[in-house]
C-alpha cells in the first residue's frame, strides 16, 4: 500500500507535467492539472494510511 | 531568472542582506532545542551545527554546481521541440566563481558570487527544519549523512528548477503560464523541501516512546523551554527579512527599492499568523498556546516568502490569517489522526505553509505577465514538490536508513540523546526526573 501511494503520487506529477506538455487550450490544461493534483491527493492519503498500518502492525 | 544582472547598489545592498540571513537559521534552531526535551537540548544545539556545515560543506561540492543560474551550463531533455533543463552543469567545488575582487567584474556580470552565497545558507535553513521533526530520536550521524543528501541533492535540484532557470521557470518562456513558476524567498525549495524532507524522517524514525497509548491516543510532550522557542521567532524574523530581500533582488531581479515593502510584508505576514493562531488556540483550548503561536510565527514568515515583493499588505495579512488556520487544524490533524509525532512543527509550519504560500503569489501577484496562467504554473510547482520531491526524498532516506539507521536505541531514548550521544547534558545541574527514565 505505501509503494502505491508513492506511485500514485509520481503519476499524478507526470499527469501534471503531460497536461502542460501535450494541451494547449487553457481549459483542458487546467483541468487536467487538477485531474493530476487530484491523484497526488490520493497518493497521499494512501501513503499516510500506510504508515498508520504498518506501525500497527510492528505493534501486534 | 535569465537576464538578472546586478549594478554596485544593487550588490552592496544584497551583500547587505544576505549577513542578516544567517539569524533565519540561528531561529530556527533555538525553536527546535526549545520544543525538544531538556535531556536532548545539547544534542539539539549541536546537531543545528553539524546541519549548517555538512550542508556548506556539500554546497561548496556540487550543490552549487547543480543550481547553476539562468542561462548558465546546464543539462537538457527535449519535450515536444522544447528545452526542458532539468539539472545544472557549472563547475564543482566552486571553481570559477569570483569570490573576491567584486568591483572589478565586468558591468552586467551576473552575480554569480551571491547566490552561491544565498544557496550556502538556502541549503542549511532547508536541513534545519527536519531536525525539528526528527527531535529527541534522530541520531546525529544520520542528521549529518540526511542532511548531505538534502544539500547536495535535493534541495539544489528543485533549486535549479525554480532559480536556476530549470524548466519550471520556463514553463512562461516555453508554455505561456505567465512568468514561469515564480517564487522569490524560497517557500518552495527551501520551506516546502524541507518540511516534506520532514514528513519523511517522520515517517521512517516513527513516534517518540511514550508518544501514543496503544490504542493511538497521542500523549502531550511539551517543549523545555517556551523562552527559547519565543526568542528563537524574533531572532528568526530578521533573517527573514534578509533571505526575502536578498531572494527577490537575486531571483526576481528586483531594485533594492522594493526592499521596505518586502519587510513590510514579512512582518505584516508573520504578525497577522500569529495573532490569528492565538486567537484560534484562544476559542478552541480557553488559552493561547505559546508553542502553536510560535508555529503560526514561523508558517506566517515561511507563506510570505514566496509572493512578500510582489502582493500589498492587505494582501499578505489574508494571507497570514489563512495560514494560521492551516497551521493550527494540520498540526492537530498530523498529531490525532495521523500519528505524525512532530515535536518541531516542521511539516505544517514549512511544508503546509510553503505550499499555500507558493499559491499566494499566483492567487495576489501583481505581476505583468500573471493572470491564470501564473496561478498554474504555481500549481505546477506544488504538483512537482508533492508528486516528485516527496517520494523522491523519502526513498532517499529509505536507503540511508537500511545503510545507517536513522533511529537512536532505545537505551539512548530513555537515557536522553545528550548523554547518550555527546556524554554531557545541557543542563548539567538541573536534578534528572525518574520518570523520565521509567517512561
Amino acid at each position: 500500500m505505501k509503494v502505491a501511494g508513492f506511485l500514485l503520487l509520481l503519476a499524478g506529477w507526470v499527469l501534471v507535467l503531460a497536461a502542460i506538455a501535450l494541451l494547449g487550450a487553457a481549459g483542458p490544461r487546467a483541468a487536467f492539472l487538477l485531474a493530476g493534483l487530484g491523484v497526488e491527493l490520493l497518493g497521499l492519503v494512501l501513503a499516510a494510511r500506510s504508515h498508520l498500518t504498518a506501525k500497527k502492525e510492528d505493534e501486534a | 531568472m535569465p537576464g538578472v544582472h546586478f549594478s554596485e547598489i544593487q550588490t552592496a545592498a544584497c551583500i547587505f542582506f544576505l549577513l542578516l540571513a544567517p539569524l533565519a537559521g540561528a531561529g530556527l534552531a533555538l525553536i527546535n532545542a526549545g520544543l525538544g526535551r531538556t535531556r536532548n537540548a545539547a544534542h539539539s544545539m549541536m546537531a543545528a551545527l553539524c546541519v549548517i556545515s555538512v550542508a556548506a560543506c556539500v554546497w561548496f561540492i556540487c550543490g552549487r554546481a547543480f543550481l547553476g543560474y539562468g542561462g548558465g551550463l546546464a543539462h537538457f531533455v527535449t519535450v515536444g521541440h522544447k528545452p526542458w533543463d532539468w539539472l545544472g552543469a557549472e563547475p564543482w567545488f566552486f571553481r570559477g566563481l569570483p569570490l573576491s575582487g567584486v568591483a572589478k567584474l565586468p558591468q552586467n556580470a551576473p552575480p554569480l558570487f551571491l547566490i552561491a552565497w544565498f544557496g550556502i545558507l538556502a541549503a542549511g535553513l532547508a536541513g534545519l527544519i527536519p531536525l525539528g521533526s526528527g527531535a529527541d530520536r534522530w541520531r546525529l550521524a544520520a542528521v549529518c549523512a540526511s542532511t548531505a543528501l538534502l544539500a547536495g541533492i535535493t534541495f539544489p535540484l528543485f533549486a535549479h528548477w525554480t532559480w536556476g532557470g530549470g524548466f519550471l521557470a520556463q514553463l512562461g518562456m516555453n508554455y505561456g503560464l505567465g512568468r514561469g513558476y515564480l517564487d522569490a524567498g524560497g517557500a518552495g525549495p527551501i520551506h516546502v523541501v524541507g518540511g516534506l524532507t520532514a514528513l519523511a524522517i517522520t515517517w521512517i524514525v516513527g513516534p517518540r516512546r511514550g508518544k501514543y497509548t496503544s490504542d493511538g491516543m497521542p500523549m502531550a510532550i511539551p517543549g523545555h523551554n517556551a523562552v527559547l522557542v519565543l526568542f528563537g521567532c524574533m531572532v528568526a524574523f530578521v533573517g527573514w527579512l534578509g533571505l526575502n530581500s536578498a531572494g527577490a533582488m537575486l531571483f526576481a531581479g528586483l531594485d533594492p527599492d522594493r526592499t521596505p515593502l518586502i519587510a513590510v510584508n514579512t512582518l505584516l505576514g508573520a504578525s497577522s499568523a500569529a495573532l490569528a493562531t492565538a486567537v484560534i488556540t484562544r476559542l478552541r483550548f480557553g488559552k493561547p498556546d505559546a508553542s502553536l503561536t510560535a508555529n503560526g510565527w514561523v508558517g506566517g514568515l515561511v507563506a510570505s516568502s514566496a509572493a512578500c515583493a510582489f502582493i500589498t499588505p492587505a494582501e499578505v495579512v489574508i494571507a497570514g490569517l489563512v495560514t494560521a488556520a492551516l497551521v493550527t487544524y494540520s498540526v492537530e490533524l498530523l498529531d490525532l489522526r495521523l500519528e505524525v509525532d512532530d515535536p518541531g512543527g516542521g511539516i505544517s509550519v514549512h511544508a503546509v505553509g510553503g505550499i499555500w504560500g507558493v499559491l499566494v503569489v499566483g492567487l495576489f501577484g501583481r505581476l505583468e505577465a500573471g493572470g491564470a496562467g501564473q496561478l498554474l504554473a504555481q500549481a505546477v510547482g506544488i504538483a512537482t514538490l508533492v508528486g516528485f520531491v516527496l517520494p523522491f526524498t523519502y526513498a532517499l532516506n529509505l536507503l540511508l536508513n537500511r545503510i545507517m539507521p536513522q533511529r537512536v536505541a532505545v537505551e539512548g531514548e530513555h537515557q536522553g540523546m545528550d548523554l547518550y550521544e555527546l556524554g554531557a547534558g545541557a543542563y548539567p545541574e538541573f536534578v534528572t526526573h525518574t520518570d523520565e527514565f521509567m517512561r
